[in-house]
């Protein structure tokens, strides 16, 4: 029975003089999952990490492991290990030794330290890198061996701090790929610290996403991107259209909106805290968008609009659509699934129209 | 053709830099983090008037030097041109002379003592300035260098009245702690630079692969700082081996090298014999010194290679 609670940070803060880096922040990451934080530069993620793997205590609060209090426990005597941004290869040992550092004290002989080695250069594909010097490692070997000098510890649980940043895009999203397989392999808690969204969708089971030392929301990717319950998290997953709107009533479930530049919407989808009158704010992403060139028969949802900018990208395009009554234009993505060349000379059209479906326009906290 | 013609200067140029650099040192430059920045080979505009000044500061600084290896070779007990002969006359004269060797003992095991204290206390005071935070670090980061801007003879004093206060009698011990004073801002430069040139990252990785601190410590910090540690030791020694006026005043019935020379300068006929003894001494420093400065300036970085 895997818990739930294997990781538990309870009413945990840190502060470095007055900046509240982690601000009081609660939450649960379960045993065997994968789980991102997610976040802007300086949002804390790193500190909380750094929490976990105990090089910062709280300055509030408590951080348990496996049912265990961390509080005072230094980072040689935790069941977690970290891979380190720039990897921290220890530039005087070889692949071999830095690969079996951690295991001076795990009472296995020699050549059974050795054997291990062996296994965990094969797990990350690099078998016989043994005897390479650590300056003779590309960039992604490098990734790979700082993987496999933490795995061999069989940690309870792995840090991930920003692993892959210093990839190029290619191999990023390779190993992206890899790690995701290789930690269904080896079923450990994996808490992976990103401020690349994609990455965190590809791979994680639930992403935290963290702004100013506070969590805003945790979930699946797709809630995160589909039903976002902030404002500041539809904003930082993806690309989304904020509108102004005003609530005019309820018909059925759907509720009724005079929004600015779109004029009468009908939502049936809300996040948290969103009001139920007044003014409120209409999120939609760009890809919920239907955008025709002939007028469809329809009454509410629905909006005529000129074409201001068109970005062809193979198989989608971007548009940037200019409507009345708004001075931002619309950001809407079309998928290219016919080969029409409707799309290519999509400029020639003067007036195009958008519609789109009730539980695609999101009311959140304005 | 003309790459051989343009090609000659830049050689003499980057030679003659290198030397400054350890000429800088021989003069117990005031801070050994600056030099280095000199040897980089970048293009070089109005090559020629450059070259003719770096010859001319050359030729000022190590000409008068030159002298004493030149004299302690000379056939006469004066010196003065014309060169009167070779002889090894001198140098016989300094092996066999007992009291010059005890006193290049006592120097040699007081900059030993000198060298071992100042590494090892600057490389604690430069292990708390790059890794960990402390109220006041700039403060007492000043407080050590400030042996470094007080005179000699202001700092001799000083030691002297401290040390007659505290009843302490004047001996080797007395010397190699007033050594060990402006040893210690010397190693914690050359140790602060070393320590700033690797990865913080490393030791928090060993310590979250389950290395205590001292562990720790003896695995990644000692083996990565060990090029720093050496020039460190190398430095200090040279520091205190040179060192006269601390010596001058703190020294009891046992002399140290410097003050033994400075002794003899008074009988005109051992003149040729501290020559002698000069010329030793300043190629004994001079190969000490750029060997540390090579020992400094071995790469830390993740590629082994980039220079601190």
């Amino acid at each position: 029975m895997l818990r739930d609670d294997y990781i538990a940070i309870k009413n945990t803060s840190k502060h470095f003089g007055s900046v509240k880096a982690v601000d009081d922040i609660t939450f649960d990451i379960a045993e065997a999952e994968f789980f991102s934080l997610l976040g802007a530069s300086g949002c804390g993620k790193t500190t909380l990490l750094r929490m976990l793997a105990g090089f910062e205590q709280p300055t509030l609060g408590n951080i348990y492991i496996d049912g265990q209090p961390q509080a005072g426990v230094p980072p040689h005597q935790r069941p977690v290990n970290m891979v380190f941004q720039n990897y921290a290869i220890f530039p005087h040992l070889n692949v071999h030794k830095n690969i079996a550092y951690g295991m001076r004290k795990s009472g296995l002989t020699k050549a059974e330290v050795d054997r291990e080695v062996d296994e965990m250069l094969e797990l990350i594909k690099l078998p016989g890198y043994g005897n390479r010097g650590a300056h003779q490692l590309s960039g992604g070997q490098r990734q790979r061996i700082a993987l496999a000098r933490a795995l061999i510890k069989r940690p309870k649980v792995l840090l991930l701090d920003e692993p892959l940043g210093a990839l190029d895009k290619k191999l990023r999203e390779q190993m992206q790929l890899e790690l995701r397989a290789l930690q269904r392999d080896v079923g450990i808690t994996f808490v992976f610290v990103t401020h690349d969204q994609e990455e965190a969708m590809t791979m994680s089971d639930r992403i935290a996403v963290m702004s100013m030392g506070k969590v805003l929301q945790i979930d699946s990717p797709t809630s995160l991107y589909e039903v976002p319950k902030v404002k500041e998290v539809a904003d930082f997953i993806g690309t989304i259209n904020f509108f102004d709107g005003s609530i005019k009533g309820k018909e059925g479930d759907a509720t009724v909106l005079d929004v600015e530049g779109l004029g009468t919407v009908r939502s049936t989808s809300s996040g948290a805290n969103a009001p139920t009158a007044g003014t409120t704010t209409v999120a939609i992403r760009p890809e919920k968008f239907n955008l025709t060139f002939q007028q469809p028969n329809v009454e509410a949802n629905m909006v005529e609009g000129s074409i201001q900018a068109a970005a062809y990208l193979g198989d989608r395009s971007h548009y940037y659509i200019q409507v009345p009554g708004r001075d931002a234009p619309i950001a809407v993505a079309a998928q290219n699934a016919q080969r029409t060349m409707e799309a290519i000379d999509a400029d020639k059209h003067d007036k195009v129209w958008l519609t789109w479906d009730e539980d695609s326009a999101l009311l959140l906290n304005n | 053709m003309t790459d051989t013609t343009e090609d000659t200067p830049k050689k003499k140029k980057a030679m003659s830099m290198t030397a400054e650099a350890a000429a800088a040192d021989e003069r117990g430059s005031q801070d050994a983090g600056f030099v280095q920045s000199k040897h980089a080979g970048h293009h070089w505009s109005g090559e020629a008037p450059m070259f003719i000044y770096a010859v001319w500061y050359l030729a000022f600084l190590y000409i008068p030097v030159m002298f004493l290896p030149l004299f302690s070779f000379n056939d006469s007990i004066y010196v003065a041109f014309p060169l009167k002969g070779f002889t090894l006359q001198w140098y016989g004269d300094m092996v066999d002379n007992p009291a010059l060797l005890r006193a290049l003992e006592n120097s040699v095991k007081v900059g030993f003592g000198v060298a071992m204290a100042s590494t090892f206390l600057g490389m604690f005071a430069a292990k708390a300035m790059t890794r960990y935070y402390m109220p006041g670090k700039g403060p007492i980061t000043s407080f050590i260098m400030l042996p470094l801007v007080i005179p000699g003879i202001v700092l001799g004093i000083a030691l002297l009245v401290i040390s007659n206060t505290m009843g302490m009698s004047l001996s080797l011990w007395t010397i190699a702690a007033a050594h060990t004073l402006i040893g210690v801002p010397f190693a914690m430069l050359v140790m602060v630079s070393r320590l700033e040139g690797f990865d913080r990252n490393l030791e928090e990785a060993s310590l979250d692969l389950g290395e205590g601190v001292v562990q720790t410590f003896l695995r990644i910090t000692l083996p990565l700082a060990w090029p720093g540690i050496l020039a460190s030791v190398l430095l200090t020694f040279t520091i205190s081996f040179d060192e006269f006026i601390l010596a001058f005043f703190l020294a009891g019935n046992e002399v140290t090298l410097p003050i033994y020379i400075w002794s003899q300068l008074r009988f005109p006929n051992r003149l040729p014999m501290v020559l002698s003894l000069g010329a030793c001494v300043l190629v004994f420093s001079f190969f000490i010194v750029t060997f540390s400065e090579v020992m400094r300036r071995r790469g830390v970085g993740p590629q082994g290679g980039a220079a601190i």
